[in-house]
């Protein structure tokens, strides 16, 4: 069963977002690690890079697939989770631990739904 | 409107994520997921639904010369039992397909295409098949398992005696009785790796799956789907049509000359491959210098100069490595020369390297 822990927001195209003091923490959510299947390759912006909200700011790579990764957010990245340069996979083991980047300075989000919303979006699309 | 193939059901209750492919709904993998399918069969041993595949059978006195006439390898010193490969060519020179021509008889034979190209080539057969041979389509009344890895023979010798097994590459018995099934079965795969196909009325299809499964258990044995198929044939340099050969592309180019009897008296393709002359382009590896991952269909450069483009391309989980087949000008393919391809607008630096990428040892 694919899980969507309720203290998390999430976006329509599967990113997860949590907020603490005003720094977004973005990672993928288990409908996208599942989807994806095997993570080989995860590239990442680079600290102090813009994000804007809605516009693609990393691609992760499965052996079958490529696909880009989008900000719920505006802001300046101030953080990247530099572990999954090596070890990719942690996304597929663990993807709420596995987060990717870590977003301040917001000045714009993209519609964020609760986990029940968000559910309801990945059902949709099987 | 997709089709099934009789192992449907199979895939469904074994977890499969079920996607589209060549016309048939079919597993792209299990829950087990790419990367351990992929290590099983290079370690332990895989199972996968090839019924999907297209079956042609050529009966009648003249089928050796149809084959001949139609296929760009030779088939007349081919012993009975014995399993060959060859591409069929268009008139242009480019390729229709490949395939893999059995012998049972001398006059009969059975050869397996791809699932994609089964109507096309079938009507291509059709068109330059001699009189005196019958062709017919039996595609949709069989089964195909393939059973690969260092433990097939181990699995397979439970379910056969000794003198039922295929123990030569690109062997093959007509008839043999697995569980009271009949079957045929050859030591061929696509793969890289030892192994078995087994093909059976399609109606034993389920039967024939739990068989194996139940008899692989105590090795390891688990079930694949398409991706680790293609990750598998693309770390053993394997060409997939589509990929590395097309109705353009000639077998010359991708380097399949092997296959291709160009002292043979005739056949369709020979003058378009004469006229064609030398191939001014080859089928090379490449392997990522720095960090990225090659897909198909990228562009390759030297300096501003386009010299060709990726076949196909991944992260090989094996050889733990990101490469890719590609063709490019015969003047770059040297071992070690360094090329650009460009990654969605962002170019990567790639080395050109041996293939394949993996070869089992023997």
């Amino acid at each position: 069963m694919l899980n969507y822990p309720t203290e998390l927001k999430y976006t329509k195209t599967h990113e997860w977002v949590k907020e603490e003091d005003g720094i977004f923490t973005i990672g993928l959510s288990d409908y996208a690690q599942d989807a994806l299947g095997d993570i080989v390759f995860v590239n990442l912006p680079e600290v102090d890079d813009e994000v804007t909200a809605g516009e693609t700011f990393s691609d992760v790579e499965s052996v079958k697939a490529v696909s880009d990764v989008y900000s719920p957010v505006t802001g300046k990245v101030v953080e990247i989770n530099e572990e999954l340069l090596d070890n990719p996979a942690a996304i597929n083991e663990d993807c709420y631990n596995a987060w990717l980047i870590k977003v301040a300075d917001v000045t714009d989000t993209e519609e964020l739904l609760d986990a029940e919303a968000y559910e309801q979006v990945c059902k949709e699309e099987e | 409107m997709d089709l099934k193939t009789p192992l449907y059901d199979i895939h469904v209750e074994e977890g499969g994520k079920i996607v589209p492919f060549a016309g048939y709904l079919l597993p792209v993998q299990y829950k087990t997921g790419v990367i351990k399918e992929h290590m099983a069969v290079r370690e332990a041993c895989g199972l996968f639904d090839v019924s999907h595949m297209g079956e042609v059978t050529f009966k009648g006195e003249t089928a050796l010369a149809s084959l001949n006439h139609m296929l760009t390898n030779d088939f007349t010193n081919m012993n009975i039992g014995r399993v060959r490969y060859s591409v069929m060519c268009n008139e242009n020179g480019g390729c229709v397909d490949d395939l893999i021509v059995y012998k049972f008889a001398e006059d009969y034979y059975f050869v397996v295409v791809n699932a994609a190209n089964r109507h096309k080539d079938f009507a291509f057969m059709k068109e330059h098949v001699l009189p005196g041979t019958e062709i017919e389509d039996i595609s949709d009344t069989l089964a195909q398992l393939a059973l690969q890895g260092p433990k097939a023979y181990d699995i397979i010798s439970k379910l056969l005696p000794d003198e039922c097994i295929p123990k030569k590459n690109y062997t093959a018995i007509e008839k043999v009785v697995i569980n009271g099934m009949d079957c045929m079965i050859s030591f061929t795969g696509y793969t890289g790796e030892a192994g078995y196909e087994i093909y059976t009325a399609a109606e034993n299809g389920e039967k024939l799956w739990r068989t194996l499964r139940e008899a692989g258990e105590e090795f390891g044995l688990i079930p694949c789907g398409l991706g680790a198929r293609d990750t598998l044939r693309l770390e053993a340099a394997m060409p997939l049509y589509g990929h590395e050969m097309d109705d353009v592309i000639s077998p010359l180019e991708t380097g399949l000359n092997f296959a291709v009897k160009m002292n043979k008296e005739d056949f369709v393709g020979k003058e378009a491959l004469v006229n064609r002359g030398e191939p001014k382009i080859t089928r090379v590896g490449l392997e990522v210098v720095d960090r990225g991952i090659l897909r198909e269909h990228q562009d390759i450069y030297v300096n501003d100069q386009k010299i060709g483009h990726t076949t196909s391309g991944t992260h090989c989980p094996y050889i733990k490595k990101a490469v890719a087949m590609a063709l490019i000008d015969k003047e770059y393919s040297a071992l070690d020369t360094i090329v650009e391809v460009d990654v969605r607008g962002k170019r990567i630096k790639a080395k050109v390297i041996p293939l394949p990428f993996y070869s089992r040892k023997k």
